[in-house]
């Protein structure tokens, strides 16, 4: 099948998509449309308006931003994957953009499109909350933004008001002796996440655990930051058996529901593993030197 | 949104480039790139197989990078150069590529062929000595239902570390 028809918009200007977007509450924001378009295909969904931004200038910008990146929102996967600022300065974001979909999708899917998409299972929306990142929104009336933590609100459901763009996402400077890890559990290369988990942490020169981020995807409405087990972590020394404290804490602080791919009880169980295993691989790069980033 | 629909399905002149030559064609917004090229432009050597992006039968290179010609408007490639298979190489002038998978017989029904050598094409330009491994994630995201990877990934690989994949530019 194919989409339906609607009205093409394609802006050249911010001031005038913004216009659009303002004038158009129900239209739908074209980027990569790796998303949309397999749902406007398969009849899922018939907007009646469609505002293309990838003539906007500008939002493929990756510049450096204090310690930190400041990638604008229409930078592709395949850029994520293969910049080599974005490499040094953020491996764990050129990590998840390289588990995304396939080579197709990943040369046109963008950074702010995933991001607004928010698929409870991809890679870059759970990696925004592990890394505190925070999105750059725009609406005619003004800008503001808010943090990856508090964007996600629900089940495809974000903090986006008709008529506002994200146009850029911040990631805050990693602090030396910071590591992070990524582990997921899918059936086939490029699938959607059944369970991910995204660590970050942050160890002092001997060892202790300065500070904890532990995200996981698939086990909620959303990528959902695990509290309890950044608690049990921080403030201690990074031992195996501290790490299974906290990976145990995960089953508990999630939601996860029962579907075509794995039951709750299945999800819930793995939510641990993932857990573990990213805590494991961010401790192991944390201590492989210290000031490497993440 | 009646008048959005109807205003929506005025066709547009797009330009772009196929196979090196300029085309012109009137397209609606709604029409995919794929549709234009199967159904406007008869390039039937791209395949429509699930229109989700997952399959990798309707992959074409735009400007080079492979993509989801199902997953691309068509207003979205003017100006761009579009590339399917036949722009690797045709009847009588066989891309490397095309010959290795003649010579290791790996199409069976054929219809994930032209995907999977174009992703193959644009794999090999990146990485001219790739492991077998890395040949197979290559093509992850194309779909073989005969599932005839192996013979596919032998003539990938039979191209691979010769150079000739990546010094044959597409036509």
């Amino acid at each position: 099948m194919y989409p339906s028809p609607f009205a093409y918009h394609a802006p050249v200007t911010m001031g005038e998509t913004l216009a659009l977007l303002a004038r158009l509450p129900e239209a739908k924001i074209l980027a990569g449309g790796q998303s949309l378009l397999p749902l406007m295909n398969l009849g899922l969904a018939q907007p009646g308006a469609l505002v293309d931004v990838n003539g906007l200038p500008g939002l493929e910008t990756v510049t450096e931003d204090g310690g930190g990146l400041r990638l604008g929102a229409l930078v592709r996967h395949r850029t994520l994957e293969t910049s080599p600022l974005i490499r040094r300065r953020c491996p764990a974001l050129a990590e998840a953009a390289s588990l995304i979909g396939n080579i197709r999708v990943r040369h046109r899917g963008t950074l702010g499109g995933s991001l607004a998409h928010a698929d409870p299972a991809a890679e870059l929306p759970l990696v925004a909350v592990a890394l505190g990142a925070t999105l750059e929104i725009s609406r005619l009336a003004g800008a503001r933004e808010v943090s990856a933590a508090e964007f996600f609100r629900g089940y495809l459901l974000t903090d986006l008001a008709p008529g506002e763009l994200v146009t850029g996402v911040r990631i805050p400077a990693i602090a030396p002796g910071t590591g992070y890890g990524l582990a997921e559990l899918v059936r086939r290369a490029g699938d959607f996440a059944i369970v991910a988990a995204c660590a970050v942490i942050t160890t002092d020169g001997a060892g202790v655990c300065r500070q904890a981020s532990l995200a996981i995807g698939g086990v909620g409405p959303h990528p959902l930051v695990m509290r309890r087990a950044e608690g049990l972590l921080t403030g201690g020394p990074l031992t195996d058996r501290r790490l299974a404290e906290a990976a145990d804490a995960v089953p508990g602080e999630v939601a996860p529901e029962s579907d075509v791919h794995a039951t709750a009880a299945y999800r819930r169980a793995m939510a641990r593993v993932m857990a573990y295993r990213a805590l494991a691989q961010a401790r192991a790069r944390a201590a492989s030197g210290p000031g490497r980033p993440a | 949104m009646e008048t959005a629909a109807a205003e929506g399905a005025a066709r547009a002149g797009v330009r772009f480039v196929l196979n090196g030559s300029p085309v012109d064609v009137w397209a609606a917004p709604h029409e995919t790139l794929l549709a234009v090229l199967r159904d406007t432009l008869g390039a039937t050597e791209v395949k429509y197989g699930c229109g989700e992006g997952v399959c990798g039968t309707c992959t074409v290179l735009l400007d080079g990078a492979p993509i989801n010609a199902c997953l691309l408007l068509a207003v979205q490639a003017a100006g761009r150069a579009v590339t399917t298979v036949k722009g690797l190489g045709a009847e009588g002038h066989l891309h490397p590529l095309q010959r290795a998978f003649v010579a290791h017989e790996a199409a069976q029904c054929g219809f994930c062929t032209p995907g999977m050598l174009l992703v193959a094409h644009a794999f090999l330009a990146d990485h001219p000595r790739p492991t077998r491994d890395e040949i197979r994630s290559a093509i992850a995201g194309n779909l073989c239902r005969c599932t005839g990877y192996t013979r596919i990934v032998d003539a990938i690989e039979a191209c691979a570390g010769t150079g000739k994949a990546a010094r044959v530019e597409p036509r």
